[in-house]
């Protein structure tokens, strides 16, 4: 009977098999590293927008508070953004023939509402809810980053299921006062342990099914 | 066999599944809808609709609210977010907006507003004023008492007599200021 396989046969397997668990490795390196890269979160992508809002020049230049244009983010589940009237509460005085402002005065003509391009969204089956987060002490800065440093918004945070739940396994460290949610620049003072406890209680925040999927998938 | 392609046809099935889950056919408040001409979900409500708390927003506009702490707190912080950008957070008018172009508006310091009833400056935020455009969309009818309660604060402020305060403050500012 001649011989089926080689005298190097063995080797040509075992390098073979070698080989292949490398592969598989690394694909699962490199796929693992995609999902969670800025390209499949879109953090950091500016897109087109109608007009060039700058966060940079309203909020970090001007001072102005996040609720004069943001004004639902206290009390529901959208923040909203804010109607052609809220513009034009300043530019009908201010930079009036600008031509950059120029949608926003025909949006205000035609009554038709500016359409801007989302920065910030979850899949349709997540439930997201701005007024609790609010109410509980996570500021803006927390999961939008610094606004007020960024002439045109991009995502700061990838969004994704794991970032919201190592929150939500443990809020204490990311709550701050009440007073203090829409502060850019607010970092904590003296003893954070001790902060984080207080808040905890004090704004009552209840940790019992914040990890549960029907939380958030409903 | 056959199983295996029933199991690979139900598990490809499912896969298709993923993209419905992502972009639901259900509308949201900022997507689009053939539903309407102008193809936005958000709609203006129609000509002549009546809010719910329309009669309550009346009665709450009528009816002055006691003055107490929690409504000085609460007024400073709505003064602070719709008020300051223009009237600055000192209320003497040059607030940051001001100083990049908009019109000056007067200072609440001056003789005509520390005159003027409550009820003008929640006028001025329900329904604008010259070049001021109306708030009521945003400032909801007991915020506007609130802000008229900081803005008197305000007033106050800079207005006040020691012989006006009661003895417990006027005490306690003898001991601060010795
Ligand atoms: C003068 C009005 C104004 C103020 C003040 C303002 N914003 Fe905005 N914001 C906008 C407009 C207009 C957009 C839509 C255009 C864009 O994305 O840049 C927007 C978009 C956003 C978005 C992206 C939402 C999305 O899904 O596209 C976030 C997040 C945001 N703002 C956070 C903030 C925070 C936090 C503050 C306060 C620190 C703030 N904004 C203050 C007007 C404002
Ligand atoms: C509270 C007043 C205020 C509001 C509300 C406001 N702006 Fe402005 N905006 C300004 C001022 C003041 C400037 C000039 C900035 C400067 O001089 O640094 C400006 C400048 C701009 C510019 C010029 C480019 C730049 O960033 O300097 C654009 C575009 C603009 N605003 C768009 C908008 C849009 C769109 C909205 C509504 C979502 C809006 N603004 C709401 C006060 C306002
Ligand atoms: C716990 C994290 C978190 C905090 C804190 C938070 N946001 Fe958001 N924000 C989100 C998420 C998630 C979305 C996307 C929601 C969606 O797609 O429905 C979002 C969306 C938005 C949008 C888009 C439009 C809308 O109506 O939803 C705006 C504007 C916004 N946020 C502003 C703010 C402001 C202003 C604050 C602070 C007062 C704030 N957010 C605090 C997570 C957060
Ligand atoms: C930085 C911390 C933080 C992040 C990030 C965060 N959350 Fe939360 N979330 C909280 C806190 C704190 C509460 C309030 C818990 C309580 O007391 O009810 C909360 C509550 C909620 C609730 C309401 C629970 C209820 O009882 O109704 C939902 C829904 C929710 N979060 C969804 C999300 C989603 C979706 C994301 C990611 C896109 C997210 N959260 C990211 C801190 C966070
Ligand atoms: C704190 C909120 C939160 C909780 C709790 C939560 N999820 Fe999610 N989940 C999310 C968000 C946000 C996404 C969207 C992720 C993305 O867009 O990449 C998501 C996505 C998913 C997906 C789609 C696959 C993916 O990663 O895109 C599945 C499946 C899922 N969740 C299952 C679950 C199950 C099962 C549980 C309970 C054990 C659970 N989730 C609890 C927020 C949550
Ligand atoms: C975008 C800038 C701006 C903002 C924000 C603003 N105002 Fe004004 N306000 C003005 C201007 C300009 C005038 C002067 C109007 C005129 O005489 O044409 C004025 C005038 C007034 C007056 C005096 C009316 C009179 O009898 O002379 C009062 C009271 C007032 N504002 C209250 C408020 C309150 C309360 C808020 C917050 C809810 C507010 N304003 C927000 C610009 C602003």
């Amino acid at each position: 009977m001649t011989q089926v396989f080689s005298p190097s046969a063995d080797t040509w397997l075992r390098l073979l098999a070698g080989l292949g668990a490398v592969a598989v490795a690394g694909v699962l390196l490199v796929a693992g590293g995609i999902v969670r890269s800025d390209y499949v979160t879109g953090v950091g992508v500016v897109p087109r927008q109608p007009v060039p809002f700058s966060h940079e020049h309203h909020v970090g230049g001007l001072g102005i508070d996040c609720r004069y244009c943001h004004t639902s983010v206290e009390v529901a589940a959208n923040a909203g953004f804010p109607p052609t009237h809220t513009c034009m509460s300043c530019h009908s005085q201010i930079w009036t023939g600008a031509p950059m402002l120029a949608p926003v005065r025909e949006s205000l003509a035609t009554d038709t509402a500016l359409r801007w391009e989302r920065v910030a969204r979850v899949p349709d089956f997540v439930y997201f809810d701005h007024h609790v987060h609010i109410a509980k002490g996570v500021g803006c800065v927390t999961c939008h980053g610094r606004v007020d440093k960024m002439p045109l918004l991009a995502r700061a945070e990838p969004f994704q299921m794991q970032w919201c739940l190592d929150c939500h396994r443990d809020p204490a460290p990311n709550l701050r006062p009440s007073e203090e949610v829409f502060d850019m620049a607010w970092s904590p003072q003296g003893d954070r342990e001790a902060l984080a406890e207080r808040l905890m209680s004090e704004n009552h925040v209840q940790t019992a099914h914040l990890t549960d999927c029907y939380t958030c998938h409903r | 066999m056959r199983t295996a392609f029933v199991v690979l046809g139900a598990a490809l099935a499912v896969a298709a599944c993923d993209q419905r889950m992502i972009n639901q056919p259900k509308d949201k408040p900022y997507g689009t809808s053939q539903l309407f001409p102008d193809n936005r979900v958000a709609q203006a409500p129609p000509q002549g609709t009546v809010a719910r708390d329309q009669v309550f927003w009346s009665w709450q506009t009528s009816q002055r609210p006691a003055m107490t702490e929690a409504l000085l707190a609460r007024g400073r912080e709505r003064y602070d977010a719709f008020c300051s950008p223009c009237h600055a957070r000192t209320g003497d008018g040059d607030g940051m907006i001001v100083q990049r172009g908009m019109p000056r508006p007067p200072s609440f310091y001056s003789e005509r507003l520390r005159e003027a009833p409550d009820r003008h400056i929640l006028q001025v935020i329900t329904e604008g004023y010259g070049a001021m455009y109306s708030y009521a969309s945003r400032v909801p009818p007991d915020d506007r008492w609130a802000i008229a309660a900081y803005i008197r604060a305000l007033q106050f402020s800079r207005n006040a007599h020691v012989a006006d305060l009661s003895d417990e403050v006027r005490q306690q500012l003898q001991e601060n200021t010795r």
